[in-house]
């Protein structure tokens, strides 16, 4: 190919024509013919001389493509006069044209008015250059050519938007710093996966309680959020800083729905976002002020929620090297051991405390209950301050007598005496005394029926149903009950009985929440079996080994599973028994089920059902 | 048609321009001329005769042609009776010649004639048989001295070699009867037979044109073109412009494939065949030829194979002459006596500072103990005055070796991590990088003129106060070197203006402190990293300057261009030390050798050369590129070298032997930058293909064994399969890798302008 292209780039001279047109556009007519192969021999070689000469500078300017500035360039290297100024748009600017009998090429030069160009505005400054930092990180067993094209991320998306100055100051490149690179490896979404984030994030924060369900049924689900991860991590931590500033409760309350969405994904692991998610999760817990008017709206709700967040988080995550749970706990007795601690803050400590296990329980609220009763008492019995602190301290008592009583009567032996509880916990002795007693008597129940659980149901899905129950208990409902106590006088009592999921009050409603819980715990693997043996249900399994009326509980709970799917007029016979086992799971699981089945109308009208239904299941099974 | 008359007329001022430059330069070089017979005639010891023939010259050629016999005649025994030292006798017959009213081009002929002569001075039957004929072109072909000339020949002497002595139509004939003679000749000289083909070719080809037979050296070059091996496609390209004898006036590549001959190496047994078939034929056309432009390095011993030929040719000059390469050269490294005794006090320091005062002793001991064994191949301490060390490059040291206990022992398991910088907004405009050997500094240049500098460290950079606020300062206070800089200028880049063309090289100093770049505009400038100005311009280069490079003790530099001369320099001389004339074209990159006695210059020759700085030799001359050199980097223990082209190939040298130990194939274009690894274990090359390669280079350089015969010969066996020597290979999406650097701890940099 190259032999023949050879003789031709030879023989390659300009017309004489051109010559003669040339000629007659600087006034010299009738050129000779002689004379036009001549000058245009002569024409031709020495532009080649120059393109080649101006080859040299594309070299030197490291580019392939040749441009003016190179041709100007080769010329001023000849003593020749570049052509300043020559640029055009269009790679080739030439135009032709024909007649008369001659055909020619010519360089079309618009006429322009300066006035338009004056008045035109000024265009953008072009962005200054920057430099950006991508690295290659060396894998052992890398030889074969890596795919990660790391300067592909720099044509698209924010960095270059926003290049100006040095986007690299942060990078030494003295050393391989893993921390340093991560946010680097963020990887570009697809534009569907940008679209599935936006549906996503909106539908968790949106007003649509359906479409959050569902949104957060898919990020419990769906396989390969993996890339959206750091994204989601972000967002969450983000919108905590936010509505926590701004005391938007429900906006919290979402985003801790998210997480414990994200937490319940098998696909996902965490740990590499625990440092963005954490910090969020505890400040739901602990935060003095979560929502606007902190003595009407619910905010306890949240602290609860999150604070069994936290201890899942502890639990499956913490381990020897990075030391989350002791360093949690630390966290929260400090705040708790400080004198000066809100009540909200101390609840959420407490809360947060009691929810890592009976162990801690034991061993860092017992010893304070009796200091604790007292500053309860001050506020109780004492003139009134304020009425945020009086239901500050109403709270922190019954949350306390809630967690305490289950783990002293596994520990404290037999007689349950009054004035004994008294002497030993102080001002919450007599009411810890009879949460005890009651605790007791329920465990017995309790015990069969978590034998009966264990054994019948083996649910796929562990950590699902714990975790569903909980994140439809305390999520949808909070807006709910936000309004109710505000109209009441005895806001404690109305909120026990709405919701099933955060016992507020040592009363049979609490108990028959922690059946309820223990039973959904229990039906899961061995693993979480531990989990739930570790918090309540094990003493109870201890003390009452006797399974007589095993089964009163089930019907009982049955008998609401009919009743919910009755209006629904969709669920078979397994989803009833799911609805039964833990409620809210059986929202999630009917949408599902429904959304296979029937048109999105159904799915409205069951999931409306269902929530309708909630509140009376739950004060059903309160009986 | 209002808009195509205005484009017309246009395009006519275009073309007015270069004509009247031209008229303007062939006065300009009827002047030179001129002056350049007077010269020679007064040193001939003749009065010069007024230069008749400056006005023949406007009509060229054809006005001696009636008298060419006699001169012929003439010039042969004038050469004859100088040869032999009859100086009295040729005194008078010049005499005589002056009478006979050509002594102007005779002088001219004369000096060319000698000039041969002297060149080949054993060469009896070249100076007899070479008489030429066509003494009155001379004036007419002298080809403007357009490339600074400080090096070249007279080229009158160089064109006037070329005369008619056959017929044109023949050649063709003279050309097919040698192919043909190749193609029966025995395999194993075939090979080195083959390598006349492209330098008899080319000469025959200007030959012709040189004689106005513009269609036989057209058909001559369709005919026999596409014979020629395919690295030679480039020159043939400029070649096949070529037409008419105008045009090789002020030809670059025409002037250089005639000032130097084409060397050829050839053994013995096949330069006797070649030999006794030419006699037999008589073909002296072809003998002639190989007389006068070729120099043929005949050796004893097998004839080369194909592939070897294959490796070492490609250049614009042939091979490098053996005897060129074998200069001594001392390639050891320095040692580093003036860093190791003053180490003891600073060590003391660092140590009260640090606090650690055992953890140093066996490292430096090791580090001493190595350079007390006096390296026999290292230069002598002061063969090249290095300047003393300061107390900041001491402390410099220190940091070095500090960095360096904590570097990565890299090898083909532990490849480096590679950090890309990667300059966003340049619009191509990016054309060099240099990074600090601390790596604290990355500098740019680019096609706008302007150099900018980044901090990469969180370290900012910040100018000195200007000398009012100096003043102020109080210059007892400890903490002077702070107070003196200006904090309201920290930023993390700064913009050096002073080019007023593109900035085709930058450099650091090795104390950062200062910068060089070189630039389209003929300068070198040197800028302080202090002030942020520049202080000096070096001028010397006339034409664009395509490298520049700083001595790895500071305080020389080397810069190269399109002069093809490259020039050392030390910062305080506004006028260069030394010049390296040699290349025969543009000099495209330089680069120091680690023991700062040597320079390498890369060119568009397609050579590596090597230079002494002592004595401004060129010592080694390294062929084998089949394009422009565009990178070099040498090995950090000075024994090697590698060089990248824009044929894509990097290949490796042995300096002590001279020989080429290595090609590495992969690269699909112009490798730009190369680096060894600090210890030496890996080669890093990044390309204008958009990729970073990772090569095994000791695996490179155990391979190859030098044993005498191949020292003697220079023959080489290269591994036929670069392919193993690959250890990674690292696309970018779309920024071609223009400067890479090792840390001191071995993390691979990279930068290149992300090219949308």
């Amino acid at each position: 190919m190259a032999d023949e292209r050879r003789p031709k780039q030879c023989s390659l001279v300009l017309p004489t024509e051109s010559m003669k047109v040339m000629a007659e556009s600087v006034g010299v007519g009738q050129l000779q013919e002689e004379c036009c192969v001549a000058l245009s021999e002569e024409v031709s070689y020495r532009i080649k001389e120059i393109a080649q000469d101006a080859l040299k500078f594309m070299h030197h300017g490291k580019r392939r493509k040749l441009t003016t500035n190179d041709i100007d360039h080769a010329l001023k290297l000849k003593n020749v006069e570049p052509l300043y100024g020559f640029q055009s748009q269009e790679f080739i600017p030439f135009r032709f044209a024909s007649g008369g009998g001659r055909e020619l090429h010519f360089y079309e030069e618009k006429e322009v008015d300066l006035s338009d160009i004056i008045n035109t505005p000024l265009p953008r400054v072009p962005l200054d250059v920057s430099l950006k930092v991508s690295k290659e990180q060396q894998k052992v067993e890398s030889t074969e050519p890596l795919k990660a094209v790391k300067p592909g991320q720099e044509e698209e998306g924010p960095v270059q938007g926003k290049g100006q100055g040095v986007t690299s100051a942060e990078s030494k490149g003295k050393e391989k710093s893993i921390s340093r690179l991560k946010p680097r490896s963020t990887h570009e979404l697809s534009v569907e996966q940008q679209l599935y984030y936006k549906e996503i994030t909106e539908a968790c924060v949106g007003s649509c309680e359906a479409k959050r369900a569902e949104a957060l049924q898919s990020i419990a689900t769906d396989p390969g959020l993996y890339q959206m991860l750091p994204r989601f991590s972000t967002f969450i931590s983000e919108g905590v800083r936010v509505n926590v500033v701004q005391n938007n409760l429900a906006l919290l309350i979402y985003l801790m729905r998210m997480v414990k969405a994200l937490m319940d994904n098998p696909t996902l692991y965490l740990e590499k976002y625990l440092h963005e998610l954490i910090p969020a999760v505890v400040t739901c817990i602990v935060s003095k002020q979560l929502c606007l008017r902190p003595d009407m709206d619910n905010h306890w709700a949240l602290r609860d929620f999150a604070a069994r967040l936290m201890a899942q988080i502890c639990k499956t995550f913490s381990t020897t090297n990075n030391n989350i749970q002791s360093r949690i706990t630390k966290t929260f007795t400090k705040s708790l051991l400080d004198d000066k601690t809100q009540w909200t803050t101390r609840y959420g400590s407490i809360a947060g405390l009691a929810e890592l296990g009976p162990d801690v329980i034991k061993t860092l609220i017992l010893p304070r209950l009796s200091i604790e009763g007292a500053r309860i008492k001050a506020v109780v019995e004492g003139p009134v301050i304020s009425n945020i602190d009086k239901i500050g301290a109403d709270h922190v008592q019954s949350l306390l007598l809630k967690h305490c009583a289950s783990v002293i009567a596994k520990t404290r032996p037999l007689p349950d005496n009054v004035d004994q509880y008294r002497a030993d916990y102080g001002y919450l002795g007599s009411m810890l005394c009879s949460h005890v007693v009651k605790a007791r008597a329920q465990a017995a129940l309790q015990a069969q029926q978590v034998n009966r659980t264990t054994l019948t149901i083996t649910q796929p899905r562990p950590t699902l149903t714990l975790s569903q129950g909980v994140s439809t208990g305390s999520g949808p409902r909070t807006p709910n009950i936000i309004k109710v106590p505000s109209s009441l006088t005895l806001p404690v009592q109305t909120l026990v009985s709405t919701r099933p999921v955060t016992p507020a009050q040592p009363s049979p409603p609490a108990t028959k929440y922690i059946v309820m819980s223990t039973s959904t715990a229990a039906a899961t693997s061995p693993q979480v079996i531990s989990l739930t043996s570790s918090r309540s249900s094990s003493p109870i399994t201890s003390t009452a080994p006797s399974s007589t009326s095993t089964l009163q509980p089930l019907v009982k709970v049955e008998h609401t599973g009919q009743s919910v799917t009755t209006p629904g007029a969709g669920g078979s016979r397994t989803l009833q028994k799911y609805i039964v086992v833990s409620l809210p799971s059986a929202v999630s699981s009917e949408v599902k089920a429904s959304s296979l089945s029937s048109p999105s109308t159904a799915v409205d009208s069951t999931v409306k059902a269902d929530r309708t239904e909630l509140p009376g299941a739950s004060t059903h099974s309160s009986h | 048609m209002p808009t195509v008359c205005d484009t017309r007329s246009e395009m006519a001022a275009v073309q007015d321009a270069p004509v009247e430059a031209d008229n303007e330069k062939e006065i300009k070089t009827e002047t030179l001329n001129d002056a350049a017979g007077n010269h020679a005639s007064a040193a001939g010891g003749v009065i010069p005769s007024p230069p008749v023939a400056s006005t023949s010259s406007s009509g060229p050629a054809k006005a001696g042609g009636p008298g060419s016999e006699e001169q012929q005649t003439l010039m042969a025994v004038l050469q004859f009776l100088k040869k032999n030292n009859f100086v009295g006798a040729v005194d008078v017959l010049r005499r005589e010649a002056g009478i006979l009213e050509d002594s102007d081009e005779s002088q001219g002929q004369e000096l060319a004639a000698s000039a041969l002569g002297g060149a080949e001075a054993g060469d009896a039957t070249c100076t007899l048989s070479r008489a030429s004929s066509c003494t009155t072109s001379t004036p007419a072909v002298a080809a403007a001295p357009a490339k600074g000339g400080e090096d070249q020949p007279d080229v009158n002497v160089v064109l006037s070699a070329y005369s008619q002595q056959g017929d044109p139509a023949l050649y063709q004939g003279y050309y097919s009867g040698l192919k043909k003679f190749v193609e029966s000749v025995l395999d194993c000289h075939r090979a080195e037979l083959s390598q006349l083909f492209y330098p008899l070719f080319v000469h025959m080809y200007l030959e012709l044109v040189y004689n106005n037979h513009e269609t036989e050296a057209k058909a001559f070059f369709e005919k026999f073109s596409g014979d020629q091996e395919c690295y030679y496609q480039d020159d043939l390209r400029v070649l096949s412009g070529l037409t008419k004898k105008e045009h090789m006036k002020g030809n670059e590549t025409l002037l250089d494939f005639r000032t130097s001959k084409f060397v050829l190496r050839i053994s013995r047994d096949s330069y006797q065949l070649l030999k006794r078939h030419l006699q037999e034929r008589q073909n002296n056309q072809i003998w002639n030829i190989i007389q006068e432009h070729l120099y043929i390095d005949i050796f004893d011993g097998m004839p080369r194979s194909k592939s070897q030929i294959d490796s070492m040719s490609g250049s614009l000059a042939g091979e490098a002459k053996r005897e060129a390469n074998k200069a001594k050269v001392f390639y050891g490294l320095l040692k580093e006596p003036e860093i190791d005794v003053p180490l003891d006090d600073e060590d003391e320091e660092g140590e009260n500072e640090e606090g650690k005062p055992k953890k140093k002793k066996p490292k430096k001991d090791s580090m001493g103990s190595k350079s007390k064994k006096q390296d026999p191949n290292a230069p002598q301490q002061n063969r090249i005055p290095l300047p003393e060390l300061k107390d900041s490059d001491k402390l410099d040291k220190i940091m070095y070796m500090k960095e360096a206990t904590k570097r990565i022992r890299l090898g083909p398991e532990s490849l480096p991590s590679i950090c890309f910088y990667t300059f966003l907004n340049a619009y191509q405009g990016l054309t060099a990088v240099d990074f600090t050997d601390d790596s604290s500094l990355i500098a740019g240049g680019f096609a706008d003129s302007t150099v900018r500098v980044w901090s990469v460290t969180p370290k900012k950079l910040r100018s000195v106060k200007s000398a009012a606020d100096l003043n102020l300062i109080d210059k007892e206070s400890d903490d002077v070197l702070e107070r003196i800089m200006d904090e309201k200028s920290a930023s993390e880049s700064k913009i050096l203006y002073g080019h007023s063309g593109p900035v085709y090289g930058v450099s650091f100093s090795p104390d950062r402190n200062y910068l060089l770049s070189c630039s389209e505009d003929g300068t070198v400038r040197l800028w302080s990293l202090q002030t942020f100005t520049c202080l000096v311009g070096y001028k010397g280069h006339n034409y664009p300057v395509w490298d520049t490079q700083f001595s790895p003790y500071g305080y020389y530099f080397i810069s190269g261009g399109h002069d093809r001369v490259a020039r050392l320099w030390a910062t305080d001389h506004y006028q260069p030390l030394r010049m390296f004339a040699g290349h025969l074209a543009d000099i495209t990159c330089t680069q120091f050798h680690p023991n700062s006695n040597y320079v390498a210059t890369g060119s568009a020759d397609r050579t590596v050369r090597l230079w002494d700085i002592l004595n401004g030799n060129c010592v080694r001359i390294f062929t084998g590129h089949k394009g422009p050199i565009h990178s070099l980097a040498f090995s950090p223990n000075g024994k090697y070298l590698a060089s990248g082209a824009t044929d894509g190939r990097v290949l490796l040298w042995d300096i002590g032997h001279g020989l080429m130990i290595g090609e590495l194939k992969g690269h699909t274009d112009t490798v730009y930058s190369l680096k060894f690894s600090r210890d030496g274990e890996i080669l890093a090359s990044g390309s204008m293909d958009n990729t970073v390669r990772l090569w095994d280079s000791i695996k490179a350089f155990d391979d190859i064994e030098t044993d005498d015969f191949t020292a003697a010969t220079g023959h080489i066996h290269l591994p036929e399969n670069s392919q193993e020597l690959l250890l990674g290979t690292y696309m970018t999406k779309s920024t071609p890798v223009i400067h890479l650097h090792f840390t001191r701890r071995n993390l691979l940099l990279a930068a290149g302008a992300y090219n949308p």
